[in-house]
């Protein structure tokens, strides 16, 4: 059974076709980094598998279910958890409530809205998923007071107390300093031991430090899957990043 | 947990002094009170839509009017005990909220405004429509008998001021006391986060519909007790409390008050009421004065009092 398979995903914004019938197969525990110029459909394409956005044609399936149909919070629950491109954290709450809203969650999972999940099992959790991104000691600071590359950070820590089996890093090194995307590098690193990764990425010593496989998308279609080594070969791929 | 003594000591505070009040007060003064915390009771559950939630409903006098016409004809026509019909009214409101909430919610922003004005001049226009029972503007008179109650062993006297005073203050207690529980719940921080950023939300794996569902209902709810305990409390009802100025009273108590604070619907109710009450005493054109005030107010405090005051200096108010 293969974790995660789109089946000829496509979807199309008027007349434009964003993506045209992408096939896919993720296996589990992966880190998987999708490339391609910009405007070549990545993030349309993810944002299929999040459910953000509605296919106009395919399939998804996640564990061997079909998942085309379900809401984008009903596959959170399944273990699909975005991170999104523009850093997007609640600006106004402090690190440890933005946390805690993931937390809160994952914990009361299956049960009724106003289900209050014990504090303190809340506390522990918002702490380890703080801790493992380094933020810990901002626990009490407001998110829209932390420099960008915390708030990136954050978003990732978001992402982790959903407890994920797909997580999906969306250009997660945009904006970073060196030393910062060093040290993310190595905490995605840390997160694929426990959950599989599908990074975008335009950082391509990222891609080629962090990803098991590479797929290249262009113009909304597959062009290329492969090894790193295979993929930095291919001399389509070199094509449509160089223009030639 | 500092925090939390304080906001014990800031409400609880408030609740006495409200109690106490009920013996320093003149008599006219006596009914404004009563009037005023009914009205701040619909401020809060407005405030609990528009404060914690993010959606600016331009429709509220259709629940308040709801709980007014449904304990109002419940009296009046049906001669039922003034218990039940309270809860008959605060219902009345509750399903309405849930119907109108099932359709206006696929909307947001403006479109979720317009779309509420709109159901709450067809509920108004319904008032006037049925004229035969709800006898439109001249509305409907309750009598004293129909007013007072045993209950338990107690007589209960709507038109005695001391009585009204003291269920009009249970009410604002219980409206209060529901406030803060909610915002302190988790429902409550899913309902800040919805109001935030509703888009992360979903990705975070909440149904925001359901959410915004529920808290329109409980919004719903508490303008429609109001209701339903202002008809009972002061004998009348008429199409004038469906009409958009009710719509629009909550939204300037609540953002005179403190958008999202659980104490600046009544701190913006008192003081709307009271500055139209004295502007009203020395000119025709009050309404004038009531703007200039609401534009300096605006001015120096513009997260309303208690929201500026949080933003300043008491950051624990919740």
């Amino acid at each position: 059974m293969t974790f995660l398979t789109t089946q000829a995903l496509t979807r199309s914004f008027g007349g434009i076709q964003a993506v045209t019938g992408v096939d896919l197969d993720l296996r589990q525990g992966e880190i998987r980094a999708i490339i391609g110029p910009n405007g070549a459909g990545k993030t349309t394409f993810v944002s299929m598998i999040s459910g953000r956005v509605e296919p106009s044609s395919g399939a998804i399936l996640f564990e061997g279910e079909d998942i085309t149909a379900l809401r984008p919070w009903d596959r959170v629950l399944r273990g699909i958890v975005y991170t999104f491109q523009i850093t997007s954290v609640f600006r106004n709450l402090s690190c440890f409530d933005n946390v805690a809203l993931s937390v809160q969650r994952s914990l009361s999972k299956g049960r009724a809205i106003w289900h209050r999940p014990d504090p303190i099992e809340v506390q522990a959790a918002v702490d380890s998923a703080l801790s493992r991104v380094g933020l810990l000691t901002r626990s009490a600071e407001l998110a829209g007071e932390l420099s960008y590359g915390h708030q990136r950070l954050l978003e990732v820590a978001m992402g982790l107390a959903l407890q994920p089996k797909l997580l999906i890093l969306d250009e997660p090194t945009q904006g970073l300093s060196e030393q910062e995307i060093a040290d993310f590098c190595r905490l995605v690193k840390e997160i694929s031991a426990g959950a599989t990764i599908l990074l975008i990425e335009h950082n391509m010593d990222v891609v080629m430090e962090l990803s098991h496989r590479i797929t290249v998308m262009n113009n909304g279609a597959l062009l290329a899957e492969g090894s790193p080594d295979e993929i930095m070969a291919n001399l389509d791929v070199q094509r449509a990043y160089l223009g030639t | 947990m500092i925090a939390n003594q304080r906001s014990l000591i800031l409400h609880a505070g408030l609740i006495v002094i409200l109690f106490a009040l009920q013996f320093l007060l003149p008599d006219y003064h006596h009914t404004n009170f009563t009037s005023i915390m009914v009205l701040a009771t619909y401020a809060m559950g407005y405030n609990i839509l528009v404060g914690y939630t993010g959606l600016l409903s331009l429709g509220h006098a259709m629940f308040f009017a709801a709980g007014l016409y449904g304990a109002g004809m419940g009296v009046y026509y049906l001669e039922l005990h003034p218990v039940l019909a309270f809860i008959l009214g605060s219902v009345a409101g509750l399903l309405l909220a849930i119907a109108i909430g099932l359709i206006a919610l696929r909307t947001t922003g403006v479109a979720f405004m317009i779309v509420t004005l709109m159901f709450a001049q067809a509920a108004f226009l319904v008032t006037l429509y049925f004229n035969d029972i709800t006898h439109g503007d001249e509305g409907l008179t309750l009598t004293q008998a129909a007013r007072g109650f045993d209950l338990l062993g107690w007589h209960v006297d709507l038109t005695n001021p001391s009585q009204r005073y003291n269920l009009a203050l249970a009410l604002f207690l219980g409206a209060l006391l529901l406030c803060l529980a909610l915002v302190r719940s988790p429902v409550g921080r899913v309902l800040v986060a919805i109001r935030e950023n509703e888009e992360r939300t979903k990705m975070l794996g909440y149904d925001a519909r359901r959410y915004k569902l529920l808290a329109l209902s409980l919004s719903g709810l508490l303008s429609s007790a109001a209701g339903a305990a202002y008809v009972l409390f002061f004998g009348y009802v008429g199409s004038s409390f469906a009409a958009i100025p009710y719509s629009i009273y909550p939204l300037l108590w609540v953002l005179l008050g403190g958008v999202g604070t659980v104490v600046g619907p009544v701190i913006g109710t008192l003081l709307m009421f009271y500055l139209i009450e004295i502007s009203r005493d020395h000119t025709s054109s009050y309404m004038i004065v009531v703007g200039v005030v609401l534009v300096l107010l605006v001015l120096w405090f513009p997260k309303g009092i208690a929201g500026t005051i949080r933003a300043r200096w008491w950051g624990w108010i919740p």
